[in-house]
């Protein structure tokens, strides 16, 4: 009943290529969104905002970009943290080197730069598919990070190696580094995140979405009927890793603080794709489902039978979360490849028709 | 029966597109040389696939190519659309030689085309599979359709209201936002023919459309092939095995046999060639 349809009709083309066709979804998602922006804030504690909420909403920007590249156009990729890891050191040294520069400016630059990197490590894919491809891909992770602990100039001589967040301001409010506030940095990643997810979801529903479909569908046909297959990959390569580059920016400076070579290693990227699979390839929303049960698992693992009074220690939780996590990936890959996203809308086509059942 | 030919084949100068057409049984004006095919062989290493064929395609004509299996049909289909290459022969669209080029390359001058065995992209809605075939017709650069703003946004409505026409000419309307995974095998060739005419191409290429057909399905998608060339005058280019139709919907039928052509002439004429009978009741070679 709170999914009917019925009624809404359409009399233009424009009507019906809108954002959302369907008055429930954007009623849904305007619920959703005013949630995110006025009530979460108020309710949320610092602990809350620091493991769940922040990390969500980055976690679902980086998937979202390997799922441009994996679940639309086809390319399997194992390099995501490899560029994330470009976004957040070419975020670092813009901010270094021009300290006047607008810190949300900086981060939403620094894809440009992981875009290039991906383009270059892209242009395999014109040759190899598949497993192959994920192999050539790897060659770009075990590269970039060793990049990053090698290249002195990337974190600026430091003694650790590693790089360090300075604080930096918006209008008068700090950001970023040890001074900013979690809420004021809940904003910008949620601002930035709604941002990207938008232009994202515009991209995949155009042209350029249909292109990359074409291409992860049918490459053969897509070449007949027009498509030049090497711009099809190559800006698939460019998009995905721009988003991935703007997320890995984020990851550091809106949530970690600092960042080591070795946290871009592969079992970042592993974790990406984990979200990517378990919240449906090929889908937008996934995900943040993806995101949120990857990100939350843990923590409710570790503070619900706390808070229930069951004794359990940190290395048992640990221990559950990863047989959970690693069950769930099999049980997703057998009954349903096509992830949570494919389970809404399951849920959403029922409860469209429902009571009936046709 | 040589003398039937030079009526059709009036001009053989390098270059010159004749110009003059005929007029076909069912009382059609056929146009000048669209394309017109040279000497063309074909070899993969020692095997020669098609040997020193030449036959040309008229504006507004429906051309079969016949032959036995293995005649060599489907890969001559994948020379005119630039799948293969040929070892030796020129090829001339438009009054033009054509170069070697990509695929991509020439689907973007005119010529669509569909495939033997179904190649639709399964994980589109039929209406986005259709939307494919405009592909070569937008231009809207990335930023504009980031934004969803100016071009991207008008060309997105504009090739829509392109695509409804043959959505509603198909009669397939009902699917339009089914995913193509779902449909049976006969709406999936009609998707198919839609998404090639989506493309408004100036030359159709059909390989094998009413494979795995049963007489209905057959029956329909004669009829949208000849309309699709009354309605839009494209040139349609086909391969079909079905004798009955080629000979019902063709004007001219070029007859292939072992890659070399054995007989090329309106249907009638191309029924009664010995060459023909033989290669299709089989002859000691």
């Amino acid at each position: 009943m709170l999914y009917r349809t019925a009624g809404q009709f359409k009399t233009s083309y424009q009507a019906d290529q809108a954002l959302f066709p369907v008055r429930q979804d954007a009623v849904l998602l305007a619920i959703i969104l005013a949630f995110a922006w006025g009530g979460l804030p108020l309710l949320a504690s610092e602990f809350a905002f620091q493991t769940l909420l922040i990390p969500i909403l980055i976690y679902s920007l980086a998937a979202l970009g390997l799922n441009l590249l994996t679940g639309f156009a086809g390319q399997l990729s194992l390099g995501t943290a490899a560029f994330m890891g470009v976004g957040a050191y070419a975020c670092y040294k813009m901010v270094t080197l021009m300290p006047w520069m607008n810190p949300v400016v900086a981060i939403l630059l620094s894809g440009g730069f992981s875009a290039g990197v991906g383009v270059a490590f892209g242009i395999p894919s014109l040759r190899i598919k598949g497993f192959y491809l994920a192999i050539a891909t790897l060659a770009a992770q075990f590269f970039l990070v060793w990049l990053f602990e090698k290249w002195g100039w990337l974190y600026n001589y430091n003694a650790s190696g590693a790089i360090q967040v300075p604080n930096l301001t918006m209008f008068g409010i700090y950001v970023s580094g040890p001074q900013a506030d979690s809420r004021v940095q809940y904003y910008v990643v949620l601002a930035v995140v709604m941002l990207m997810t938008w232009m994202c979801i515009n991209l995949t529903r155009g042209t350029l979405g249909r292109t990359w479909k074409a291409t992860r569908d049918m490459d053969i046909a897509a070449e007949l009927i027009g498509i030049n297959l090497m711009r099809s990959k190559l800006t698939a390569f460019a998009v995905s890793s721009y988003v991935v580059g703007v997320a890995g920016a984020l990851f550091v400076f809106m949530w970690r603080g600092a960042a080591e070579p070795n946290l871009f290693d592969i079992p970042l990227s592993f974790r990406i794709l984990f979200i990517a699979i378990i919240g449906g390839l090929g889908s937008v929303m996934g995900n943040y489902l993806g995101a949120i049960l990857i990100v939350g698992l843990p923590v409710v693992l570790g503070t619900v039978p706390e808070a229930l009074g069951i004794p359990i220690s940190s290395a048992t939780v640990e221990h559950l979360n990863v047989m959970i996590v690693g069950a769930l990936i099999v049980f997703f890959l057998i009954i349903e490849p096509h992830g949570l996203a494919r389970l809404w809308a399951l849920i959403r086509e029922k409860l469209i028709i429902w009571p009936f059942p046709h | 029966m040589d003398g039937a030919m030079r009526t059709y084949r009036n001009d053989e100068k390098e270059g010159a597109v004749s110009d003059t057409g005929y007029i076909t049984a069912d009382g059609r004006q056929i146009g000048g040389t669209l394309m017109e095919l040279r000497n063309i062989t074909l070899k993969f290493g020692g095997v020669v696939a098609i040997k020193d064929i030449s036959f040309d395609i008229r504006e507004g004509e429906i051309r079969a190519i016949i032959g036995p299996n293995g005649a060599g049909k489907s890969s001559m289909l994948n020379i005119i659309s630039g799948f293969y290459t040929p070892s030796e022969g020129e090829l001339w669209y438009k009054g033009a030689k054509r170069p070697p080029m990509k695929p991509y390359e020439v689907a973007r001058m005119g010529i669509a085309r569909t495939f033997q065995n179904i190649a639709l992209f399964e994980g589109m809605s039929v209406l986005d599979n259709v939307m494919t075939g405009r592909l070569t017709h937008m231009k809207a650069g990335i930023a504009s359709q980031a934004l969803w703003w100016g071009r991207a946004r008008d060309e997105e409505i504009a090739n829509r209201a392109v695509v409804e026409k043959v959505i509603d000419f198909l009669e397939i309307q009902a699917i339009r936002k089914t995913p193509v995974g779902r449909l049976p095998y006969g709406l999936k060739k009609r998707v198919e023919l839609a998404r090639a005419l989506a493309a408004e191409p100036s030359m159709l290429l059909l390989d094998e459309p009413m494979a795995g057909m049963n007489v209905e399905e057959k029956e329909d998608m004669s009829r949208f092939i000849l309309d699709v060339n009354d309605e839009f005058g494209t040139t349609i280019v086909l391969i079909e095995h079905d004798m009955g139709v080629v000979m019902d919907l063709s004007d001219r039928v070029v007859v292939m046999d072992y890659g070399k052509k054995i007989g090329d002439g309106p249907p009638d004429e191309v029924r009664n060639n010995q060459d023909v009978i033989d290669a299709y009741l089989g002859v000691a070679h």
